[in-house]
C-alpha cells in the first residue's frame, strides 16, 4: 500500500514538474539587432542587445490633425500600407484587419495605424470617406497621410514592407499586404498576410499574447 | 403492330433528344459555374467577398436579387466596365467607382455572371454565351 501511494505521489510530483517546464509562449524579436555596452543603475558596464524600433514619427491623420508616435505609447498596434483606390489586395486586408479591429474594439491597449502610399490622391478627407465607409470611427483606428519620401522610407527601412509606385501596375501602385504587429517599445513582434484569413486568425491570437507580456 | 412499334420508337427518340439537349443545358451551366467561380475568386471576391457580402459602404453586396433581375442586361456590361454613378442595393446607396475588367474576355463575362446571378441566394438560370457576347456590343 505505501508503495503504491509513494509511486502516485512520484508520478504527480514528475507531471508538476514538467509542465512547469514548460516555457511560456513569446513572441519574437523581428528585425536588426546589435550587441552595445551599458551602464545599469548602479554603474556597472554590462552588454545588453538593442532592437531595431520604429523612429519617430508624424503625419496627418483622417481627421487632418497632426497625429505623431505619441498616440501609440504604451500601446500594441497593427500598421499597414495601403490606399483607398487599391482594388487588388487592399479590400481583402481591410476586409480581414476590420474583424481584428472588431474584436479589440473595447481594449484601449490596441490600436491600428494605416498609411497610405498614394500621396497624389489620398489626402485626408479621402481617407476619412473611406475610413467611414469601411465602418470604422473615433481615434483607435488611424489613417495616415504624408509625403512620398517620408513614408516610403519608413514602410522599406522601419516595417520591412515593400512599396513603390509602379506605372505598369493595374492601380499604379505596389505593395506588401503584411499586418505589422508593434509592441510597446516600438519593436516589431510579427508580420502576418493580410489578404490570408489563418495568417489574420494568429494575429488575433498572438495580440494578446504581447499584451500580457508588457503587463508584467 | 409493326407501325405502332415504330411509332413508338419514333416518340422514345424525340423524347431522348429533348432530355439530351435539356443535360447539355445542365452541362453548359455546371461548366459556366465552376470557371465563373474560379474567375469571380481571383477579379471580385476582393471586394465582394467570399459569400458576396460586400465590404462596408465601399463595395455592395451581390445579394440583392431584385437589383440583379431588373438589370440582368447591363451585368454583362458593369462586370466588364465597371461602374461609376451610384446604385442603390438593397435600399442603400453605393458612390464608390468599380474598376474596368478590360481584360476578361465575352466567355469569362458570362461565365462570371452565370456564377454570380446563381450564388449568394441569387437563382437566375444560365444565360448562353452568345447571348452576353452580344450584351457586351451594346454597352453604353
Amino acid at each position: 500500500m505505501n508503495k503504491f501511494i509513494s509511486s502516485i505521489t512520484i508520478c504527480i510530483v514528475s507531471v508538476i514538474a514538467l509542465s512547469s517546464c514548460q516555457q511560456e509562449k513569446k513572441l519574437p524579436i523581428y528585425g536588426d539587432r546589435h550587441a552595445q555596452t551599458v551602464k545599469d543603475a548602479a554603474g556597472v558596464e554590462k552588454i545588453d542587445t538593442v532592437y531595431q524600433t520604429i523612429p519617430d514619427w508624424s503625419f496627418l491623420n483622417q481627421d487632418s490633425v497632426v497625429t505623431t508616435n505619441k498616440i501609440t505609447d504604451g500601446k500594441v498596434y497593427v500598421a499597414d500600407f495601403f490606399f483607398t483606390s487599391c482594388t487588388t489586395i487592399c479590400p481583402i486586408m481591410h476586409r480581414n484587419l476590420l474583424t481584428v479591429y472588431n474584436d479589440f474594439k473595447t481594449n484601449p491597449d490596441v490600436m491600428f495605424i494605416s498609411h497610405t502610399i498614394d500621396f497624389k490622391y489620398d489626402r485626408p478627407y479621402v481617407l476619412k470617406k473611406y475610413a467611414k465607409k469601411l465602418g470604422v470611427d473615433g481615434p483607435k483606428w488611424q489613417f495616415l497621410y504624408g509625403s512620398k519620401n517620408v513614408v516610403y522610407t519608413l514602410a522599406e527601412k522601419s516595417y520591412l514592407v515593400a512599396v513603390g509606385e509602379d506605372s505598369t501596375a493595374k492601380d499604379g501602385y505596389i505593395h506588401q499586404g503584411y499586418l505589422v504587429l508593434i509592441d510597446k517599445d516600438r519593436r516589431i513582434r510579427g508580420a502576418y498576410d493580410g489578404t490570408k484569413t489563418d495568417q489574420v486568425e494568429q494575429l488575433k491570437k498572438d495580440i494578446p499574447l504581447l499584451l500580457a507580456e508588457s503587463k508584467k | 403492330m409493326r407501325k405502332y412499334i415504330i411509332n413508338v420508337i419514333f416518340l422514345f427518340a424525340i423524347i431522348a433528344i429533348i432530355v439530351s439537349c435539356q443535360n447539355q443545358e445542365t452541362i453548359d451551366l455546371q461548366n459556366y459555374m465552376s470557371n465563373g467561380k474560379d474567375i469571380y475568386k481571383s477579379r471580385c471576391q476582393n471586394c465582394h467577398g467570399e459569400n458576396g457580402e460586400g465590404l462596408g459602404e465601399l463595395a455592395p453586396p451581390l445579394t440583392d436579387s431584385v437589383f440583379l433581375k431588373t438589370n440582368k442586361d447591363h451585368l454583362a456590361c458593369i462586370i466588364k466596365n465597371g461602374a461609376n454613378g451610384p446604385v442603390v442595393i438593397h435600399g442603400k446607396e453605393y458612390t464608390e467607382k468599380m474598376p474596368a475588367f478590360p481584360e476578361l474576355t465575352d466567355i469569362d463575362v458570362a461565365q462570371v455572371m452565370v456564377y454570380l446571378t446563381n450564388s449568394f441566394g441569387n437563382n437566375q438560370g444560365f444565360v448562353p454565351y452568345k447571348k452576353v457576347a452580344e450584351q457586351l456590343q451594346n454597352c453604353k
